[in-house]
């Protein structure tokens, strides 16, 4: 590659590290803009019913206010994303707690929460359903007619006939809880009117664009009437995927009828409150085997709990049912997924989209049958694992290089797995009331959209060359802690044969930079980092500089452009092809579901305490085979933040739900992992396989939260001899467990 | 009513309610931005402060608790001493990362606190979602190596 740097490329430093370490870097509730007033949402009391009446009580002085309602919205009243049924302000129905009902904004902070206070919905309620492995009764169906949101499925060979010849045939049944992302930084929102009637929102968010889409649908404007601009997030994963496009929309309307700018910032409560979670699951296995332990069938059923809007539904149940029978081989294969409509605050995207849900399912049950047929649990991975020119359930054949055996072994070297099994006999053997154990997952990650999403996308990045040669990217891709700044930076630099400082990152905004398509599905590096990569070679084709030029060569190509075109402006862009290789059939729904898949092996250590019921993880291994690591600190920095947010989910991240709503929504009552909660998390690249990406980089944001789960409670299973089937597995959820089995 | 109190290194008087939160005071009105809210009460230290020269959490401290005493925030941090924290991936996000800074660089200064507990026990109060904390105790180990090294030279 041009101007290629090899390895000290891995070793940039994080581009915007310092701004973030003094307090420098400016978040949405740090701009100072002047006249501004404070915004916040009156929210629905009830889960499902008809609003009556909203009273407006005597505490405040209604004149200060503005208020705006449902009639105060210009377009359709509608939050556009897949489909259009969330509203933006509910109108006569409520579906869930919280639903957002009116909008409020004074000078006063302090005030506007007054307000709030001092606003009733009247609500005539409906008989609500927040059990989603239910049936819902005839008054309970709110959506066609036995409220399943969206069902897909996946079939590959013949299962009954593959379960009729087996010798082992395993069932089990798995559940995993809702999630709060708790990014540190809570949703927030500005919004202002420009002198040309164009409305500006800027704030925390993944996705530029589709903010931008949902305010043009909402406000009944064309593009040039809705500008969105990124401020620096302080963390999404997920949670400011669709979400933000609510609040955004909310600002706004307050903002055209104040005639002000409207600043929305939730506190931790209402952010916990209202805003998505992970999906709870319910996943259903069984499972033929042949006498040596190969597989022979899965038939899977995957249930998600979609809550009261389709949101983002569909897409995380697709996502789940692809990586539900885990990277094995088997070719008897039936996957049938449902997303179910209830009354519970809408869930929507969080790391991983599906995948953790249904690969903690299906690496639990890998143990269970394990135990079931008398072999150890790694020795049935690696007679299962795929095998290079095997296929996946979709029936995509795996070709890439990576070897999934090599990196089971390295994580069982590593471990030192046997060795801790061996001396975990003795311990708990001997101590009175300590337990240990270790457990493995192994466990896979598709990059970027699904099938042809990424075709739907038509992903466009932007290079601008500056006079000075120095080069500027334009992308959606939005920095929210995770290095698109940094890497697109690296990626750029590398292939102009450019210093790090000769490359800038513009802000993401959207009368500035072209869609790149959302911030999510590990997609930055491997798909938009790849339309970088082509942007770079696009400009030294356009300056007729030769693909192997040196930085320097180009850049005096850039300074003579502008020599000879004064007053000139030279950008170029590159735009996504699919790979030809990738076919999807949507219907069948089955072909090459990912252009690249991301492979891991995680194993844990834990000690439970009898007498506490608490459960400690000492040691975790996390080795993976992601292509090409793009910068070795920011890499290893989001496997330990995702293992550690995953050990969260599995042992300690427990939302209350009451009448669908977390009633636990603080930080106070909302347990998330702290320093002295997990162990250090050694962390192992492979870096083998070829892959679409820059260098032959792939996806790596999400899939660090697919394995711990299943690891951790793997490794509680093997210290007690017992089976947990759910998560979170909280003190007192093994306690209840440890007593009904006594 | 009139608070008057020492902020970074300065006298300052401000016109407040007496029970606003110093969090809000020095954000808003004084616009110093470098101090997060995380959760509001005291739960993730992201808001740390020192008070007479101890870590707090600014939005669990009554503004007229701070008359006539010393404030420092995030923004008296010398930036040539976070390098190690840098270096480490101490910060993803930034949104907890001031309050981190804060209480990493207290320690710093304070290395006998390692004999009788671990960084991570330190650090145990500063919530952080991106990092798995493991670039954070890195960056403060490697913080105490330089602080340490240059103690002996």
């Amino acid at each position: 590659m041009p101007g290629g740097r090899g390895a000290e490329a891995t070793a940039v430093k994080r581009v915007e590290g310092l701004d973030k370490l003094t307090g420098a870097e400016r978040y949405v509730d740090d701009l100072t803009i002047p006249g501004c007033l404070w915004g916040m949402t009156v929210r629905s009391p009830a889960p499902r019913g008809r609003v009556r009446e909203v009273r407006f009580g005597t505490a405040v002085d209604w004149s200060e206010f503005t208020i705006v309602d449902q009639t105060d919205i210009p377009g359709e009243n509608a939050i556009k994303l897949l489909e259009t049924d969330q509203p933006v302000l509910a109108g006569s129905a409520v579906r869930h707690v919280h639903e957002p009902v009116l909008l409020l904004a004074h000078e006063s902070r302090e005030m506007c929460r007054r307000g709030v206070a001092a606003v009733e919905i009247v609500v005539e309620s409906e008989d609500p359903i927040f059990d989603f492995r239910l049936s819902p009764t005839p008054d309970q169906i709110q959506h066609g007619s036995d409220n399943v949101l969206k069902r897909l499925s996946i079939v590959k060979g013949d299962v009954e006939a593959a379960l009729a010849a087996a010798t082992y045939v395993v069932e089990g049944a798995y559940e995993t809880g809702a999630q709060e992302h708790v990014y540190l930084e809570t949703q927030g929102m500005v919004a202002w009117v420009e002198d040309d009637g164009a409305v500006v929102v800027k704030g925390s968010m993944q996705c530029p664009y589709y903010i931008h889409a949902a305010l043009t649908h909402a406000l009944g404007r064309d593009d040039d009437g809705v500008r969105v601009i990124h401020a620096p997030t302080g963390g999404g994963f997920g949670g400011k995927e669709e979400y933000p496009s609510t609040i955004a929309a909310h600002a706004a309307l307050l903002a055209l009828k104040a005639g002000r700018p409207v600043k929305i910032i939730y506190d931790r409560g209402e952010d916990m409150a209202a805003t998505t979670k992970r999906h709870p699951a319910q996943v259903r296995h069984r499972t033929g085997l042949d006498a040596e332990g190969r597989l022979l069938a899965q038939d899977i059923e995957v249930d998600l709990d979609g809550g009261a809007y389709v949101t983002l539904s569909p897409v995380v149940l697709s996502r789940a049912i692809i990586h539900a029978a885990g990277p094995y081989s088997c070719d008897n294969v039936r996957i049938v997924g449902r997303a179910m409509l209830t009354n519970s605050v809408p869930y929507g995207a969080f790391r991983g989209f599906g995948a953790p849900q249904s690969q903690f399912a299906n690496e639990r049950h890998m143990d269970i049958v394990a135990s079931r047929i008398g072999m150890d649990p790694a020795e049935l991975r690696r007679i299962n694992l795929l095998r290079e020119g095997e296929t996946t359930s979709t029936g995509q054949v795996i070709s890439d290089g990576a070897d999934r055996i090599e990196v089971l072994d390295a994580a069982l070297r590593h471990a030192e797995y046997a060795k801790r099994q061996e001396r975990h006999v003795a311990f708990n053997a001997e101590h009175p009331y300590l337990r240990r154990g270790i457990g493995l997952a192994s466990f896979y990650h598709g990059a970027g959209f699904t099938g042809a999403g990424e075709v739907y996308l038509k992903s466009r990045v932007g290079l601008a060359a500056r006079p000075d040669g120095s080069v500027a990217v334009l992308a959606a891709s939005t920095e929210m802690g995770q290095g698109t700044t940094t890497v697109f930076t690296q990626i750029a630099a590398e292939r102009l044969g450019y210093a790090d400082g000769d490359v800038s990152i513009v802000e993401p905004d959207t009368a500035v930079v072209p869609d790149s398509g959302p911030t999510v599905a590990s997609r930055t590096v491997m798909v938009v980092g790849h339309l970088v990569e082509r942007a770079c070679d696009n400009l030294r084709a356009r300056l007729e500089v030769a693909a192997d030029g040196t930085g320097d060569e180009l850049k005096t190509a850039i300074r003579q452009w502008y020599a000879d075109h004064p007053g000139g402006s030279l950008q170029v862009e590159a735009e996504y092809h699919k790979p030809e290789w990738v076919e999807w059939d949507d219907e069948a729904y089955c072909g090459d579901a990912y252009a690249a898949f991301s492979w891991a092996t995680y194993i844990a250590e834990v000690e439970v305490d009898l007498r506490t019921c608490n459960t400690r993880v000492t040691d975790f291994v996390a080795v993976q085979e992601v292509g090409r690591v793009m910068n070795e600190t920011l890499a290893r920095g989001q496997v330990q933040g995702g293992v550690v947010q995953g050990i969260g989910w599995a042992l300690m991240e427990e939302c209350k739900l009451e009448a669908g709503a977390t009633r636990n929504n603080q930080l106070t009552n909302y347990i998330i992992p702290t320093s002295v909660d997990v162990p250090p998390v050694r962390v192992f690249f492979l870096q083998k396989a070829g892959a679409p990406g820059p260098g032959g980089a792939k996806g790596i944001g999400e899939m660090p939260i697919d394995g711990p789960a299943p690891a951790v409670i793997n490794a509680v299973a093997a210290a007690l001899g017992r089976q947990p089937t759910s998560i979170p597995l909280t003190p007192e959820r093994l306690f209840d467990m440890l007593e009904d089995a006594s | 009513m009139e608070i008057a109190f020492k902020l970074n290194g300065e006298q300052v008087t401000v016109q407040t309610e007496p029970t606003a939160r110093l969090l809000d005071l020095l954000r808003y009105p004084l616009g110093l931005t470098g101090t997060k809210e995380g959760c509001g009460e005291g739960e993730c230290c992201a808001c740390t402060v020192y008070l007479d020269g101890d870590p707090v959490n600014a939005c669990l401290v009554p503004v007229f608790q701070v008359r006539g005493r010393e404030v420092l925030t995030i923004e008296a941090i010398d930036r040539h001493s976070l390098e190690p924290l840098l270096q480490s991936g101490a910060t993803q996000c930034g949104a907890c990362t001031p309050g981190v800074v804060m209480m990493a660089t207290w320690v710093t200064t304070r290395p006998h606190l390692l004999e009788q507990f671990s960084a991570r026990e330190l650090m145990a109060g500063n919530l952080c979602r991106c990092t798995g904390y493991d670039g954070i105790i890195e960056g403060l180990q490697a913080a105490l190596d330089v602080d340490g090294a240059e103690d002996g030279a």
